[in-house]
């Protein structure tokens, strides 16, 4: 075999370990609470009705944003949804529901039905958007203040005691 | 005690591996037969390590808390049956699994080789057992199944309730069987380079092992699969998340490598190849061992994931990838394919290549997001639709060289009868516009699958009709290659016609749509013993054929750990399932239900299971010309 194909094929192998060895040492890996106290990433995310798109400026014009992110097809985002809805009665607060991973008639189906607590409603067909705010599993919620930064994160339904904290932090 | 009893067998097993490579290396240096000592050590080894898991058996039987496997994995209201297939239902419990199967199959591999040079059969063992020995040190400091916990807990964890179905208790076991057992060949290939055995008797040495692995490698993905359709309630059965891919990734390569042998049996040809795949199988098996138990990889088996075991995995793969590295450049000679472009060993060579496109398609999708996300600090996500758009497009040609390979003959081919292919071309088209024509749907690709997917069905019934009148019928090949059409066929119907529709629904409500009408008759609530359970009563009507189906889906509220979870009632015919999952609206009447009619489902699953007996035909008919 000649020598560069050997240097070659080393080379692959070394460089592939070596990423593996990288991505076990980085232990906020998947754990996405290391994105509280951090600047709201950029993002770029058209609306539901395909009309506009929302980026940071939609949210530095609030004191605070909730994105919440949800389907149709999540059994936990029916369970917090009550409490999405009771947030929505607040002021102070804009919550950005962000339609994950959803066909659109039953996404609407279940707004309907349920009640839309969402100011603003944007979708996510194939999660790609989503990835940037560490969301790899829903229902999540992040809570962004007026200076876009992460205040809080909330992995799975948001339960009575999430919304306690987040009334108290808004107030 | 039952902890005490389990390192003592894990100790002993440590130092039967190392007698026997101590054995081993002494033997190699008499002339004679293999040592008799060696045969006793392997059979104590085989068996003392079955003893080992035995007692973990016994520890989640007797919910032996102090154990911190049974105290996180088990509780005493389990049944029992969850009990015991709580023990390879964790981390540490399946590594022990891991040590049985090296272990079995390096005895069984010694015992049946007798045929095959001492010196080959010696290597392997001793390359063997340092693979048991790795995996030993593992299980031993960092994931000791037999760990104690003090103060003793008096009530476990439970078991993860998704976890406890039948067809996840037996998943494990058999997808072990297919990727642990990839070891022997693994073994046997570097003691073949080792020891210049390269004559074409090698492979003979191997094939039936590469065949009883790839044999279990896919019943374990099909479990795996129908687990998926039935538990998840997402009514698809695969989702190209990264653990499926790291089962299909071996699966790939297996099914290179026994295609290949034939070439290197028949032909003396690939040897280098066949070995490459040998050690590229066992090497995907620990990657993605690697991937999904230290959890740099999110998905739904992230049940054991932490970096400390990541790193000894690691360190673990790099000695094998570049040990078999060093050596296959110090044996690799070049060998000159003087192959005809039209014969049997160039189309099965056109099967290898697909199979590594294949590969190299779904592993790049599995390990791209970790590249990105540890490079640019940028997190991606491959899903569903970077897989759909590649492998399905290809899966077409590969279905017409399917067909037409098997009838190709060694050496040098001609086609009689070209105008035979067209016909069953023409066939196949025709067919397909009677489906299209009667069903109605269109779908451009799906076309050119179900297409594609007859042909080879028809070459293959063709073939059937052929070897009769020469009387040689090669039943596992036909078997086999029909049912991937027959596979292949049914995903595309399935796919063109399943149905869905989502509804909120009260107590005697109906919703009708289409042909269909769907009410919520009753509601029960029961208790289990480890569960409450919201029964729902629904019932299907077709409004046409006036026929009615009741489906009972579920919502489970299970005690140990707290979670809910919702069962899919699914009716199951040879036409269609009916697929209904059922979950609760917070503090409202309204139940959402997601009903699917999804056409063939148990086709698919048949077609599964005709390939593997296809697979076993071939083995059995091996151990008989034996």
């Amino acid at each position: 075999m000649r020598k560069i194909t050997k240097i070659i094929i080393l080379f692959i192998f070394l460089f592939v370990i070596g990423i593996f060895y990288i991505s076990l040492t980085r232990d906020t890996n998947y754990n996405t609470s290391s994105l509280v106290n951090k600047d709201t990433p950029e993002f770029k995310i058209i609306s539901f009705d395909d009309e506009n798109y929302f980026t940071r400026d939609d949210i530095k014009k609030n004191n605070y944003t909730l994105i919440n992110f949800w389907a149709s097809w999540c059994a936990p985002c029916r369970v917090e949804h009550p409490i999405l809805m009771k947030l929505s009665k607040t002021k102070n607060l804009v919550i950005l529901g962000i339609n994950f991973k959803d066909k659109e008639p039953q996404a609407k189906t279940f707004l309907s039905e349920l009640g839309n607590p969402y100011d603003l409603l944007a979708k996510d067909k194939n999660g790609k958007h989503s990835v940037k705010f560490g969301i790899y599993g829903i229902p999540e919620s992040i809570l962004i203040n007026k200076e876009l930064m992460i205040i809080q994160k909330f992995v799975g339904p948001l339960s009575v005691d999430d919304y306690n904290n987040i009334i108290k932090i808004i107030k | 005690m039952l902890s005490n009893l389990g390192n003592i067998l894990l100790f002993l097993n440590v130092i039967l591996s190392l007698s026997i490579i101590y054995t081993a290396n002494r033997n190699l240096k008499i002339s004679g037969g293999v040592n008799k000592n060696i045969f006793q050590l392997s059979l104590i080894q085989s068996t003392s390590i079955i003893v080992c898991f035995f007692v973990l058996i016994a520890a989640f039987i007797v919910s032996d808390f102090s154990l911190i496997t049974v105290y996180q994995n088990s509780h005493s209201l389990k049944p029992l049956f969850y009990k015991i297939a709580g023990t390879w239902g964790n981390h540490e419990g399946s590594l022990l699994l891991w040590a049985i199967i090296l272990s079995i199959f390096s005895f069984l591999f010694l015992v049946h080789n007798k045929n095959h040079p001492k010196k080959f059969r010696l290597f392997t063992l001793i390359i063997q057992n340092i693979l048991i020995l790795g995996f030993l040190f593992f299980i031993l400091f960092n994931s000791n199944p037999f760990s104690k916990i003090s103060p003793i807990p008096l009530e476990g964890l439970g078991l993860n309730p998704i976890l406890q179905d039948p067809a996840l208790a037996i998943h494990p076991p058999l997808l072990y069987i297919g990727f642990v057992g990839a070891s022997i060949y693994f073994s046997a290939a570097i003691a073949s380079l080792i020891t210049n055995y390269s004559e074409k008797s090698f492979s003979l040495s191997i094939k039936n092992w590469v065949l009883i692995s790839w044999c279990f490698q896919t019943l374990g993905i099909l479990v795996g699969s129908i687990w998926a359709y039935y538990e998840l309630g997402w009514g698809g059965f695969w989702f190209w998340d990264p653990v499926e891919n790291a089962s299909l990734l071996p699966w790939f390569a297996m099914t290179a490598l026994f295609h290949s042998l034939i070439v290197f049996e028949k032909r003396n040809l690939f040897y280098f190849w066949v070995i490459i795949l040998c050690l590229i199988t066992f090497i995907l098996s620990v990657t993605g061992t690697f991937l999904v138990r230290s959890g740099i990889l999110n998905s739904v088996h992230t049940f054991a994931s932490d970096p400390s075991r990541g790193v000894y995995i690691l360190i673990f793969l790099s000695l094998m990838i570049f040990g078999s590295i060093f050596l296959l450049f110090q044996k690799y000679k070049k060998e000159n394919y003087d192959l005809n472009r039209n014969s049997k060993e160039t189309f099965i060579l056109v099967n290898n290549w697909f199979m590594m496109f294949y590969l190299i398609t779904v592993l790049l999708g599995t390990i791209y997001p970790i590249f990105t996300d540890a490079i640019t600090d940028n997190k991606i996500s491959v899903g569903p639709p970077f897989y759909n758009a590649i492998i399905f497009p290809v899966v077409v040609i590969f279905l017409l060289f399917m067909a037409l390979g098997p009838s190709a003959k060694w050496i040098k081919n001609k086609f009689e009868n070209i105008r035979i292919y067209f016909y069953i071309l023409a066939g196949a088209i025709g067919l397909n516009l009677a489906i299209i024509f009667f069903f109605k749907s269109y779908s451009l690709l799906s076309n050119f699958i179900i297409i594609s997917a007859l042909f080879l069905i028809i070459s293959s019934l063709m073939d059937i009709a052929k070897a009769l009148k020469r009387n040689k019928l090669d039943f596992a090949r036909i078997i086999s290659h029909t049912s991937f059409g027959f596979l292949v066929l049914f995903i595309g119907l399935n796919d063109i016609f399943s149905l869905e529709k989502d509804y909120n629904i009260k107590l005697g409500e109906t919703k009708k749509f289409e042909n269909y009408s769907i009410q919520l008759q009753n509601l029960d609530l029961k208790n289990y013993k480890n569960y409450q359970a919201v029964i729902g009563k629904l019932e299907i009507k077709n409004i046409n054929s006036n026929q009615t189906n009741i489906l009972n889906p579920e919502i489970r509220i299970y005690n140990k750990p707290k979670t809910l979870t919702y069962e899919a009632a699914i009716k199951t015919s040879l036409i269609k399932d009916y697929y209904l999952t059922m979950s609760n609206i917070d503090r409202s009447d309204y139940y959402n239900i997601k009903f699917q009619k999804k056409p063939l489902m148990a086709w698919i699953w048949i077609s599964v299971i005709m390939i593997v007996v296809g697979g076993s035909i071939r083995l059995f008919n091996n151990a008989k010309n034996n």
